[in-house]
């Protein structure tokens, strides 16, 4: 094996930390609003909802659907060989919230809408990087 | 509906540089092509422009995609400004011609010069080309692969397909109707005929969008003069501008807009009607964005051209987006076919039909012209007249 570029690593802020860590302890950690709950992403200091300042993260159950995707078969990232799969995840928990993500473990021609996905995560430097897998 | 403030604006004058592949040649002089047509066209002299705007004005080059600044423009013009404005995100695509008239009608300038330069041909050179995107090290994109709006662009076209059944058969004719356009259009960087066998072999960039789903990066400098009505003066065939929307509902966000049913677009389509008691009928030729293929339909939607999920049976066949069609569509050959100078070709082209100098593509008759630009998060509409 020659030595392939590495994927890239996100710079972890303290908004962000429990989104990129979740994964050592095998959860998906995402953005909640402490006054009127609702799951939110990316992270921020506010909560689109109602505005409240108070934010806190939740583990949440990393079920989703694919809302859609892309074969992507041109490379435009170091470390990302193609073909892959880029995707939008809806979450089970709250299924307006959306994350951008991949699909992975699965041949990128099976990859179809709709279909259900699990978080699992991806290890890059001290980093878990969430991305989605086939529903077993 | 003679209340709205974009009725007492023209667009008097348009200029383009040399347009094309890797002219090899300065961003600044073709800005200056660009701009002294453009202030000749309107029967003005550079001391006449008191206004002058551009986007991106920002540091950096990026890859061929900034031209030069608003500072740097005026202190080489030497230009007595009683406006200006460089633009960073409200000026995106055609935004900057919305502030040119909206400083018009406020009276806060008599005669903005508009331009816009890109050198991506160039820049790219032999290189491939890294987008926008892959550059901004914004980690929710760049970790997970995300190097370019062709991404999210096949996403919005994989959500049409699943969801109305929308083929590549059909998406194909935003493509192959710019291309015969293109073919009557001195300027377009692609002219020989493309057929739709073309097109399915073309190789895939990022499912379903393949290479001729991608307009082109191009060398060309453009610039328009935005005026009062007020101060029309020699131009003998002015644009009027009749209504503009410039909304941008939900978020900013390409990565997380919250429904691929809609984008900007839409509040943005709203917003232009409700400024006009004109409406997509009375609409005689249109520049849709067709920066990715994806988003011609959906602004043809958006705009209400046909209905929603309806416009790839809309344009398939490309009956109705010819020239003599019900909706004469993207004649300039669009971005895919002409290139891309990120809206401002479908501007350029639209006082072309409105003032009946076509050429061979002429809309015969044109008096009511649409040009919508943008795709996710951006959008921008303009109705233009030739009717005072």
């Amino acid at each position: 094996m020659g030595a392939e570029p590495a994927r890239p690593v996100p710079v972890v802020d303290d908004l962000t930390r429990e989104f990129w860590t979740g994964g050592e302890r095998g959860e998906l950690r995402i953005t909640a609003c402490a006054e009127c709950g609702r799951l939110f992403h990316p992270p921020g200091p506010i909560c689109p909802s109602c505005h409240c300042r108070r934010i806190t993260y939740v583990v949440v159950s990393g079920s989703g659907t694919v809302d859609s995707f892309t074969v992507v078969r041109r490379p435009w990232i170091d470390g990302y060989e193609t073909p892959y799969v880029v995707a939008r995840v809806r979450l089970r928990d709250q299924p307006d919230v959306v994350l951008l993500s991949n699909i992975v473990g699965v041949d990128p021609e099976e990859v179809r809408m709709g279909m259900d996905v699990e978080a699992v995560f991806e290890t890059r430097a001290q980093v878990q990087v969430p991305v989605f897998r086939p529903t077993r | 509906m003679t209340g709205v403030p974009e009725r007492q604006v023209i667009i008097s004058g348009v200029g383009r540089s040399a347009v094309g592949r890797r002219l090899g040649r300065e961003s600044l002089d073709l800005t200056l092509d660009a701009c002294l047509a453009a202030i000749a066209d309107a029967g003005l002299a550079p001391s006449d422009i008191d206004g002058l705007t551009t986007w991106p004005d920002i540091k950096g080059e990026l890859g061929g995609f900034v031209g030069p600044s608003v500072a740097q423009m005026q202190q080489l013009l030497r230009l007595d400004l009683s406006w200006h404005l460089g633009a960073v995100d409200g000026g995106n695509v055609l935004g900057v011609l919305a502030e040119a008239a909206l400083a018009v009608s406020a009276r806060l300038a008599r005669h903005v010069l508009v331009y816009r330069t890109l050198t991506e041909a160039s820049a790219h050179g032999a290189r491939k080309p890294r987008a926008v995107l892959a550059n901004s090290g914004d980690p929710w994109l760049v970790t997970y692969g995300v190097g370019s709006t062709v991404q999210f662009a096949a996403m919005w076209a994989q959500h049409h397909f699943h969801t109305y059944g929308t083929t590549r058969e059909q998406l194909a004719w935003v493509a192959l109707n710019g291309r015969r356009h293109a073919a009557l259009n001195p300027d377009a960087i692609f002219a020989e005929p493309l057929t739709i066998d073309d097109y399915l072999r073309a190789r895939m960039i990022s499912e379903p969008l393949g290479l001729f789903d991608c307009d082109i990066p191009s060398d060309g400098a453009h610039a328009l003069v935005v005026s009062h009505r007020d101060f029309r003066r020699d131009t003998d065939a002015p644009v009027f501008l009749e209504a503009m929307g410039v909304a941008r509902p939900r978020t900013s966000s390409w990565a997380f807009w919250p429904d691929l049913d809609e984008m900007a677009a839409d509040g943005c389509a709203e917003q232009l009607w409700s400024r006009t008691t004109l409406g997509p009928s009375d609409v005689d030729v249109a520049g849709l964005y067709d920066g990715f293929s994806i988003f011609t339909l959906l602004w043809l939607e958006a705009l209400g051209f046909c209905g929603r999920g309806e416009s790839g049976a809309f344009v398939e066949g490309g009956e109705r987006t010819g020239l003599t069609g019900i909706l004469p569509l993207n004649t300039s050959g669009g971005q895919l076919s002409e290139g891309r100078y990120v809206g401002f070709g479908f501007v350029h082209e639209m006082c072309q039909q409105l003032r009946h100098r076509a050429g061979g593509r002429q809309v015969v008759g044109a008096e009511v012209g649409l040009v919508a630009v943008g795709g996710g998060p951006l959008a921008q509409a303009f109705l233009l007249t030739n009717r005072s």
